[in-house]
């Protein structure tokens, strides 16, 4: 029997029969494009002319001199329409949508980001759209809930489960099974049943390559360390794809949340608490108990709260091509409040949790030594979160005025 | 056999009963009470599921159920435990629904000695495909348990035959698109799958998903073996009592 999708013990397509033939069409649009020359320049076309790439890789001078160890540059997903690294993915996969003449698309999100991608995407090329999130969720990233509706997009929020990123995904899925004669699910992370894994990943791939030759171009050698936050594991999987075959090393850095011992975080690759497991039509590794049922999780961070984890970057971690570490809430908040004042900088919190780990390592590296660090989006989305952890007075007394506003 | 059973039962009835519950809602007493009542309204086999925490295939009302169950405490091994209990106090065949991650973790091998020891005759796993289930059919076949696996309404003739080649027992056809305790539409469209299903395999065909009024049964006679009664009962159960749920499938074949 033919298992198709494994990153060798990792991956598979563990799915309910009714979703049999729209895989079997999926993978067969993504085989033809990919063995397409034009597709990605058509790609790389969309990705300049309607976001924002190449983004730029910055040298944090100002960082480099403050841990005085390897030379720190940031690679700017930030940059990308929308604010984040998710564009990449989204373009492409509405490339897709158009060859499958599929006039519909769905998404879960966390961060909101995936699902502000998502819908822009779908404004432009006269898609339908409809965005699965979390209650809780809908709660911490209430700006981009507003955008997504602005854009068109209906919002729903999922009530069941622990009531994030994954109950989005489950209420996702449930909806495609109905509806996949013309919806396409654009999932929005390098997880999922094949061949979401690989194909995320593809898209994302224009991260690492780019930034490969950026960082030759710029210092004419390899940088020694590349770090990047790891939810679902697509911004990873972007960065390290233009180093899995150069003597890099690749650091993955999860949710610590309130510690790994505290059982309130989301590290499946770093911690105890995660064992391998098939959930959601994949198998990874999983924060469950013994019986197989999924944990709770907890991140300041939306779009790092969730239980499984690219299967590819299993993959890695069980071969040991790449290293994987927790930071903590504190840290990671310590960590946007230090790149904004040093560079100017507003990492979002996911993308602060790579900047937590690299600080943390830049000052112990040789200073002939460089590493990137991957801005995998902007902060301004958490504005109210960041706003509390600062514990704002200003921002609060302006909140207490809008309400007023409100309700005069 | 499970498949000789069902044949022997088809007999002398048009159409046999399948119907489901959740191990542990509202209670795990409660169940036992809802197998009970079942039993005494004449149904032919049953599913137990147990319940996962990420139950992609099933729609709202089982989805709660499955939450409920887990809010409650309830652990694998008081699931086996309970279809343990049901299988010797009742004669009809039992089957075990739940999802993959249910048995990787318990080890795909100890799940089945566990169920053929307790008399379970099958399990149905609607997230793995016979593709990804190449332990799992080995260890049931082994221990001569049923793998039962779905046709979809999305499912070519091709792929039908495919499936058949690895389930035993009997095939367990979705009604359409969608998840569970949705509406169903039986319509001539549903009956032209129904004849693809027909033609694909020998074995007795169960049809479930919507299934929840003597129409829809009468309807399916003559073009299924097994009608499944899945959300239905539970809707019961939750507005009215467990007796009612009794009546109901007593109502289906008058």
């Amino acid at each position: 029997m033919l298992k198709r999708g494994y990153f060798s013990n990792f991956g598979g397509a563990f799915l309910p029969e009714v979703l049999t033939a729209t895989f079997d069409e999926l993978e067969q649009v993504f085989e033809d494009a990919k063995a397409d020359p034009g597709f990605w320049k058509e790609y790389e076309h969309v990705m300049s002319t309607y976001s924002c790439r190449p983004t730029p890789l910055t040298f944090a001078e100002n960082l480099t001199r403050h841990f005085g160890g390897a030379k720190i540059y940031i690679k700017r997903e930030d940059l990308n329409h929308t604010g984040a690294h998710k564009a990449n993915n989204v373009m492409g996969q509405g490339l897709l949508v158009k060859r499958m003449g599929k006039s519909r698309v769905i998404a879960e999100t966390g961060a909101g980001q995936h699902g502000v991608a998502t819908a822009t995407m779908a404004a432009r090329y006269g898609f339908d759209c409809t965005i699965y999130m979390g209650e809780v969720d809908v709660q911490r990233q209430r700006p981009n809930v507003f955008w997504m509706q602005r854009l068109g997009a209906e919002v729903i929020p999922v009530k069941d489960g622990t009531r994030i990123l994954k109950d989005a995904i489950n209420e996702a899925f449930r909806d495609w099974v109905s509806n996949m004669e013309h919806t396409h699910y654009v999932l929005g992370t390098a997880c999922g049943p094949h061949p979401f894994p690989e194909m995320v990943s593809y898209f994302q791939s224009i991260i690492g390559k780019e930034v490969r030759s950026q960082i030759l171009e710029a210092q004419g050698c390899l940088p020694k360390r590349v770090y990047a936050c790891v939810g679902g594991g697509s911004n990873a999987m972007g960065l390290f794809s233009g180093f899995l075959n150069d003597p890099v090393q690749l650091v993955g850095v999860e949710a610590g949340g309130h510690g790994l011992n505290s059982g309130k975080h989301a590290s499946r690759l770093c911690s105890q608490d995660a064992s391998v497991g098939v959930a959601q039509g994949y198998k990874t590794y999983f924060l469950q108990n013994s019986d197989g049922q999924m944990l709770d999780t907890h991140s300041i961070a939306a779009g790092l709260d969730y239980v499984g984890v690219s299967p590819i970057l299993a993959d890695l971690k069980e071969n040991g091509r790449a290293r994987f570490e927790a930071a903590t809430d504190s840290e990671v908040v310590a960590a946007v409040d230090l790149a904004m004042r040093k560079e100017g900088l507003i990492p979002a919190l996911e993308s602060a949790h790579a900047f937590a780990r690299a600080f943390q390592e830049a000052a112990e590296m040789n200073p002939e030594d460089s590493l990137i660090i991957n801005q995998s989006g902007r902060g301004d989305k958490d504005i109210f979160t960041v706003a509390d952890a600062f514990n704002d007075p200003a921002w609060q007394q302006f909140i207490k005025q809008k309400a007023e506003q409100y309700n005069a | 056999m499970l498949e000789s059973y069902l044949r022997e039962q088809r007999r002398h009835k048009d159409i046999l009963l399948m119907t489901h519950i959740v191990i542990g809602y509202p209670s795990l007493d409660a169940s036992f009470e809802i197998i009970s009542t079942m039993v005494d309204a004449g149904v032919d086999l049953m599913e137990l599921q147990i319940p996962f925490s990420e139950p992609i295939a099933d729609g709202p009302v089982i989805l709660r159920a499955n939450q409920k169950a887990l809010a409650n405490g309830v652990t694998v091994k008081q699931c086996l435990e309970f279809a343990d209990k049901a299988a010797k106090m009742f004669k009809i065949p039992f089957l075990l629904m739940t999802y993959y991650n249910i048995l990787y973790k318990y080890g795909v091998e100890a799940f089945t000695d566990k169920m053929a020891a307790m008399g379970i005759r099958g399990a149905i796993v609607p997230d793995l495909p016979p593709e990804e289930g190449q332990s799992y059919l080995q260890a049931m076949d082994d221990h001569k348990l049923a793998p039962i696996f779905i046709y979809a309404p999305t499912s070519s003739l091709e792929r039908m035959q495919k499936i058949a080649g690895y389930a035993r027992g009997f095939i367990y056809c979705v009604a359409r698109k969608g998840v569970t305790g949705q509406q169903t539409s039986f319509s001539n469209e549903l009956e032209s799958y129904l004849a693809r299903c027909r033609k694909s395999t020998q074995l007795p065909l169960a049809l479930g998903f919507g299934v929840k009024e003597k129409a829809d049964v009468d309807f399916l006679k003559g073009k299924v073996d097994i009608a499944v009664i899945g959300s239905q009962t539970i809707r019961i159960v939750d507005k009215k009592t467990i007796p009612a749920a009794g009546e109901f499938l007593r109502s289906l074949r008058d």
